[in-house]
């Protein structure tokens, strides 16, 4: 922090600002400032508390302490509108736009250009809207509904939006995480022209290389604290790493060699319509395989096939030998396979159950007797895989959202691993959770594989995928285009793979 | 490393706008089609039945439409806000009461009018703050309403009534009269139709309401004030029902305290007929206006082919089924179209 | 029947969060039941008390599937004319002189496919039960309508009408109390003691996270709208003996009596939240309110507004009480987390 910032006073600024959510600090006293002409990245891993960062800026969250300050002086966002008048655009990874109405109308809702008697003038709605694309680069029809814009598209949209009351900051919350190669090279061009003209960019990435390619200044962020502020010249890759993790590498990824057993889940040429083509892999019993993948590949919908909660049109599903009916995950729960979600909050839990019920959500079979609940019995159960996992609770009858994210995404696996599976699948397990949680996480998925479990782990976190996977599959655009060893497997060449530049089998080059 | 060269996708190459346009014309399509219904409907009757579209037939057909088109008006504003607004036939019902009351008390025929507007804008002020306020349910607080002022009505009115011979000469012949075949009352409601519809499409608060039903979230994000849109939803809707009170009071002449009972579903049936959806965000007044003389024109109809009118309500129901069942399949396949479309867009990148 | 509930972490809480709502409105309803044979005329014989439980009957039988319908998200608007429908056709198959032991199943399939076609609607197409259920309403109330014309008929067999009619001995309870007592006995262990329970409340708090839980959650809920089909269908021909006329408007209006009631007694419109108990407390706190303000000559239209009024304060008190418990947590949040005790047992 000690490090030369520009003389001049930042656009927008943080100083000091902690949120906190029930039990869970997600800011602790950060600073950031954003200076005019500067593309600035936030670095962090998943649940550093990036997202909140953004929300206190775009005056969706009021932060409990600290200020910030616009131009140097102290402001208070109300709200998005607030931020917005003030000149602050947020572009989200995805976007919320009207779906039934005009992109042009998207694009000026609330400000819509006027003519006499303070009529909306669509025809210059429309054109401005054309002018703003025009200036972009992009092909969008003004007149064509938002409903069923790619994501790409949509964030056009939202940039256009920005464009249009000339924002002074411009905030990019992992905008390229569904992005294919030449739409993320179109978006640093916009991006790159807007700085030139003085605006202020907040980036923020996964992707360590597009932060060196776009950002001059870096601030890193761990646990809702920041680690540091300083300009990105100097630093490498590893550096940032460093800063992010915070930890020796071989701790977060305790992986066991493990002996690869029989086939337990045998997945052949899955497909849904639109959704996934030709899908075919397997897992054996011992293994952790990785599905890595760009965010929109298509790797949670394959989870979710597989499972049986959403249909497929073609293929097969086997899980030790049975072949598995599909849209029916209670044949698949049987079977021995278990999923624990992408979405924790949506899918995982019933937010406002206890943490008692949503365990048992899955072991009804083992706690009814003649058709009746015995309540001690789903108890006992309960606590049994609460402290097997260490979940931290003060009451097992609490409700399960009072937890933090980590404690949440025990009782998830708690839920799961109750079941006893055979095959498990874990979408992005350590999403949003604290670091200590997130080795802990690793620690049970290395010892479920070492006790013959088949594991099949979805993650967007690279270091995650090749600190624990035995084997990584790599999805692009509802295709599987690279199986590689782990002794083969670098961010290079699953990169390569994800965004679609290798065709299989020539990703071990 | 993701900015390096590929085969590059033109990034100006035609959008297959074949689909698109299947899409645009499902949610246009709308309107059309039940004005097609309504017009061979129409004809078909006149077919078996000469005298179905004489002068006095298109006059009555009118007449008997500008009520429910009037209170199908106000009900779009809310279901585009992605509200519902159940208490509209409690409302006109005690509307056309206090307007006849005052009448009957020697009072002018304009301020009775505007009494029951303003009445009915109280009555859509309440639902507006229930439902902005206290973020309930749509549904449940109007059904609460729907009973509360149901019960002010009944308790005012008692077993009293308005009858025509009460009410001055001229308020009635506004009520039955007009230019040639089309009476004052459809000239009037045709009028305000135009109004909210220009409203709806030619103002910023008319496009926030339609921004609100269609996506509440980033209706926030981009600074609509939410509140105070569905209030104005709220008390158009109330102040549309008291102006149809008042209309009431003119046609019919007598009222009690029964008026309007039971007359909030046919309203939701010709919104959603119409082409509102029920999920917010879609639709026009004018569809719901051509919903609302579409059921009006098959009480007229049913009984001019000698069907009895005991298949009305059944008909209404099915009608309402028909349009929200069609309504979701139609979703159904444009999502399946979109989805295709993105899959060819892939393959064609794959190859 | 007031105290059915068995303690429920989900339950909703009143204004303090510290009173359970559903208590809150047995004891309401104690109090009330107290109040009324204490003070008013003529409420505590027998002639009355009968009048009242045989005028509640019919709402607390459909508000018993009703109850699960809401706590798993979905609502039912078409009871009351599953209730005309099958009390028209009763009455019409009467008329051409069909044996009351077949019509009575024939009403009760009759309200299987009314619950069918409104489930397989929402389940099958994905519509909002609201929509649908405002639809069927109509129609089959239109069917109603169609079978019966303005007809009414009066001449069932009498040991039928007593039955509906009818009390025990010398008692006040009617007849038809007992097979009630019976579906509500096992309506509160479906609900609160059987993983079906266990799953409507999770389809109702959360339906996806039941989904990727096992859950079949179409099939559930498919059968929980047959259920209403078929109590409704029940009810149409309880309530035809009970007043001895089968109509095709009978039961107008009903399903907003059985909604008012069961939100009323703590059942969260959207779902996941409420006691069986509650709901019937709610069921019978409306009902005895109408009976005394009858007994007391408030008119028949006052009722309809306090009717109105009790169901907008019952969705609009918890969430005023939800906000205000918010708008104090976040005054808490300067204090540091709560420190969470290990797991130890």
């Amino acid at each position: 922090m000690t490090h030369p910032e520009p003389e001049t006073t930042p656009v927008l600024a943080l100083e000091e600002v902690s949120k906190s959510f029930g039990a869970v600090r997600a800011l602790r006293g950060v600073s950031l400032r954003l200076y005019a002409g500067e593309a600035h990245a936030l670095a962090g891993e998943n649940g550093a508390g990036k997202s909140t960062l953004i929300k206190a800026l775009a005056g969706v969250h009021r932060p409990d302490a600290g200020t910030v300050l616009l131009d140097g002086a102290p402001v208070e966002f109300h709200g998005p509108a607030d931020a917005r008048d003030a000149g602050v655009a947020v572009i989200y990874q995805e976007p919320t736009l009207f779906p039934d109405l005009s992109v042009a109308e998207n694009i000026f809702m609330g400000r819509q250009p006027r003519r006499s008697l303070n009529r909306v003038d669509h025809r210059a709605v429309k054109r401005a809207a054309a002018d703003l694309f025009a200036r972009l680069g992009v092909d969008l029809d003004p007149d064509q509904p938002a409903r069923g814009l790619s994501i790409a598209d949509q964030q056009l949209v939202e940039i256009a939006k920005a464009l249009s009351f000339d924002a002074r900051v411009l905030i990019m919350d992992e905008p390229t995480a569904a992005l294919t190669g030449s739409e993320v090279a179109r978006l640093f061009g916009v991006v790159k022209t807007l700085r030139e003209q003085g605006a202020a960019v907040l980036f923020i990435s996964h992707r360590l290389e597009e932060i060196f390619a776009l950002c001059q200044r870096v601030t890193t962020l761990r646990d809702g604290a920041l680690i540091g502020s300083e300009p990105l010249e100097g630093l490498t890759e590893d550096d940032l790493v460093r800063r992010m993790v915070g930890r020796d590498l071989d701790e977060l990824y305790p992986k066991q060699e493990t002996e690869a057993g029989e086939v337990a889940l045998q997945v052949r040429r899955l497909t849904r319509e639109g959704v996934f083509t030709d899908v075919s892999f397997e897992v054996r019993r011992g293994e952790i395989v990785g599905l890595a993948g760009l965010v929109g590949a298509g790797r949670s919908e394959v989870a979710r096939a597989v499972f049986g909660v959403d249909r497929f049109d073609g293929g097969e599903v086997e899980v030790l030998g049975t072949s598995l009916k599909p849209g029916a995950p209670s044949v698949a729960m049987a079977a021995g396979l278990a999923l624990v979600p992408e979405d924790r909050r949506a899918q995982g839990l019933v937010m406002d159950m206890s943490i008692e019920r949503n365990i048992g959500l899955t072991g009804f079979a083992e706690t009814t007797r003649a058709g009746l609940m015995n309540r001690k019995a789903e108890r006992s159960r309960s606590v049994d895989w609460a402290v097997k996992l260490q979940v931290k609770y003060a009451r097992l009858a609490d409700v399960v959202g009072t937890l933090s994210g980590g404690n949440q995404q025990k009782v998830v696996l708690a839920k799961w691993l109750a079941t006893g599976p055979q095959v498990l699948i874990v979408d992005e397990p350590t999403r949003g959770i604290d670091v200590g949680t997130k080795a802990e996480v690793h620690r049970l998925l290395s010892s479920l594989a070492a006790e013959g479990v088949a594991v099949l782990m979805i993650s967007s976190d690279l270091p995650e995928i090749l600190g624990m996977a035995d084997r990584v599959l790599v999805m692009h655009e509802g295709r599987l285009t690279a199986e590689i060893p782990r002794a083969e497997a670098t961010e290079e060449t699953v990169m390569a793979a994800a965004t679609g530049r290798t065709k299989e089998g020539s990703a071990a080059a | 490393m993701t900015m390096t060269a590929q085969p590059v996708r033109s990034e100006s190459a035609p959008r297959p706008t074949a689909s698109r346009q299947f899409i645009d014309k499902v949610f246009k399509a709308r309107e059309l089609a039940v004005a097609v219904v309504l017009v061979v409907m129409l004809l078909a009757t006149q077919i078996s039945n000469g005298e179905f579209l004489s002068e006095q037939g298109i006059k009555d057909l009118l007449l008997n439409s500008t009520i429910l088109v009037l209170v199908a008006t106000g009900q779009a504003v809310v279901v585009i806000t992605r509200n519902v607004d159940l208490s509209v036939g409690s409302v006109l019902g005690i509307s056309a009461f206090a307007a006849g009351n005052y009448l009957q008390s020697g009072g002018n025929s304009l301020i009775a009018v505007l009494l029951a507007v303003a009445l009915g804008a109280v009555f859509g002020a309440l639902n507006g703050a229930l439902v902005s306020l206290g973020k309930v349910p749509a549904l449940v607080v109007t059904l609460g309403t729907l009973y509360v002022v149901r019960g002010i009505d009944s308790i005012w009115v008692g077993s009293r009534q308005i009858t025509a011979d009460g009410l001055p000469s001229g308020f009635v012949d506004f009520g039955t009269n007009g230019i040639s075949v089309v009476p004052y009352l459809a000239l009037l409601t045709l009028a305000v139709l135009l109004c909210v519809g220009y409203y709806l499409r030619s103002y910023r608060s008319g496009r926030d309401m339609y921004a609100l039903g269609s996506s509440p979230e980033a209706a926030n994000l981009a600074g609509v004030p939410v509140r105070k849109r569905i209030m104005t939803a709220y008390v158009l809707c109330g102040a549309l029902a008291g102006l149809a009170g008042a209309l009431y009071l003119a046609r019919f002449g007598n009222v009690d305290s029964a008026t309007g009972n039971g007359y909030e579903l046919t309203v939701v049936s010709a919104v959603v007929v119409g082409g509102v959806a029920f999920t917010g965000g879609a639709g026009t007044v004018y569809g719901a206006a051509l919903g609302a003389l579409l059921l009006t024109s098959i009480n007229s109809v049913l009984p001019a082919l000698g069907v009895s009118s005991v298949w009305v309500t059944a008909i209404n129901g099915l009608l309402l089924l028909l349009a929200i069942a069609v309504d979701r399949i139609l979703a159904l396949r444009v999502a399946a179209v979109l989805r295709k479309q993105a899959a060819q867009m892939r393959s064609a990148r794959h190859d | 029947m007031t105290d059915i509930t068995a303690p429920k972490p989900t339950a909703r809480r009143g204004l303090g969060g510290t009173v359970r709502w559903d208590t809150a409105v047995g004891v309401l309803l104690v109090l009330l039941l107290l109040f009324s044979f204490s003070f008013v005329d003529n409420f505590g014989n027998a002639l009355n008390v009968s009048f009242l439980i045989g005028n509640t009957l019919p709402i607390a039988l459909i508000a018993l599937p009703m109850t699960m319908l809401v706590v798993s998200g979905e609502v039912d608007l078409s009871v009351g004319s599953t209730v005309g429908l099958s009390s028209a056709v009763m009455g019409a198959l009467w008329n051409q002189g069909m044996a009351i032991e077949t019509i009575i199943p024939i009403c009760l399939v009759l309200g299987v496919v009314c619950g069918l076609v409104n489930g397989l609607l929402v389940t099958r197409l994905g519509l909002p039960s609201l929509a649908v259920t405002i639809g069927t309403m109509a129609a089959y109330r239109g069917i109603a309508q169609i079978v019966l014309g303005s007809d009414s008929v009066t001449d069932f067999p009498s040991q039928y009408l007593d039955f509906g009619a009818g009390h025990f001995g010398d008692t006040f309870i009617p007849y038809a109390a007992l097979p009630f007592v019976v579906l509500l006995a096992i309506a509160v262990v479906v609900l609160h003691g059987t993983p079906v329970g266990r799953s409507l409340f999770a389809i109702g708090a959360s339906e996806e996270a039941a989904r990727f839980a096992g859950i079949r959650v179409k099939r559930l809920k498919l059968s929980m709208f047959v259920t209403t089909g078929l109590l409704s269908a029940l009810t149409g021909v309880f309530w035809t003996l009970h007043y001895a006329s089968a109509r095709y408007d009978n039961a107008s209006g009903l399903e907003l009596s059985v909604i008012a009631a069961v939100l009323l007694g703590g059942i969260d419109f959207d779902g996941g939240k409420g006691t069986l108990g509650g709901a019937i407390a709610g069921v019978f706190l409306l009902g005895t309110l109408q009976n005394v303000m009858s007994l007391v000559n408030v008119s028949a239209q006052s009722q309809i507004l306090v009717t109105g009024v009790l169901l907008v304060i019952s969705v609009l008190a918890p969430r005023v009480g939800r906000q205000l418990a918010q708008a104090r947590a976040r005054k808490k949040t300067a204090t540091p987390p709560l420190s969470p005790a290990p797991a130890t047992s």
